[in-house]
């Protein structure tokens, strides 16, 4: 089978298997870390796709600011669960084992064969780079950033004056 | 590349699975990181157009897709944080109140 065509599958079943995962875990904080997975993977589906740029956003700003965010609610709401009843993870200790060795197969393979491993990436290597993916940015799409501005400062403003706690006047 | 149409596919399966996600649910967090899960299919299947007609405006979209997530989910979760405070629970059944 074709190389690319092997990674695909892999790539797909992990993404696809986190969000099942995520649909079906009755743990908000577990399913808050099958997505964070499933972030991961769509991240490497964009650097696959010559999107270096793109993935690395995407990395920091979903799986570093949105899913903190997520997780800071949950903990803070203590919402983990909406219902009664837990599960016991007694395989994970050997799975974690069993993933760090898959990890250290992979970081092995990723610094001893990165020459033949990525000749494809670095065909790519000018199309979504950061110096390209801004000049599109800023030339032709400068409106549409400035209003995403706006939208943020909206966002900003509508988050702190909703989640305010309102205080009840004395006299009411 | 692989074919575009498997890029397809697993975007489909990945909005179907977040679709069911805000369906069947009632935790209000997690109908937020399903909708995550569905902007997050669309973004895939943008980046993916991009790479196969060579057109950088595909990865821009993601973006702005990207800018209109981070807002959704501030003011999304300031939402679930004021519900809370008034009902003690995120189920989405128990917030109601506005149902003719």
């Amino acid at each position: 089978m074709d190389a690319n065509l092997t990674v695909f599958i892999i790539l797909a079943v992990v993404a696809i298997g986190s969000a099942i995962g995520m649909l079906l875990n009755r743990n908000a904080v577990y399913s808050a870390l099958f997505l964070i997975l499933n972030f991961a993977t769509v991240a490497v589906f964009y650097i696959i796709l010559g999107a270096p740029f793109i993935a690395m956003t995407h990395v920091t700003v979903y799986a570093g600011a949105i899913m903190v965010l997520f997780l800071f609610v949950i903990m803070l709401l203590g919402a983990e669960e909406l219902t009664g009843g837990t599960t016991k993870f007694d395989w994970q200790k050997p799975a974690a084992v069993v993933l760090a060795l898959f990890l250290l197969a992979e970081l092995y393979v990723v610094i001893f064969f990165r020459d033949t491993v990525f000749a494809e990436f670095r065909a790519l290597a000018d199309f979504g780079t950061p110096q390209n993916v801004g000049r599109v940015l800023f030339n032709d799409y400068l409106l549409p950033f400035e209003i995403t501005a706006f939208l943020l400062l909206a966002a900003m403003i509508g988050a702190i004056v909703i989640a305010r706690r309102v205080r009840r006047k004395p006299g009411n | 590349m692989v074919s575009i149409e498997y890029y397809i596919g697993l975007s489909a399966i990945l909005f179907i699975i977040g679709t069911m996600g805000v369906l069947t649910r009632r935790n209000a967090i997690i109908i937020f990181m399903s909708i995550e899960l569905m902007l997050n299919a669309a973004n895939l299947l943008f980046v993916a157009f991009a790479r196969m007609f060579e057109a950088l405006g595909g990865q821009i979209f993601v973006f702005f897709v990207m800018t209109v997530a981070a807002a959704e989910v501030a003011v999304g979760l300031a939402l679930i944080v004021a519900v809370f405070r008034t009902k003690q629970t995120i189920n989405i059944d128990e917030a109601s109140t506005l149902k003719g």
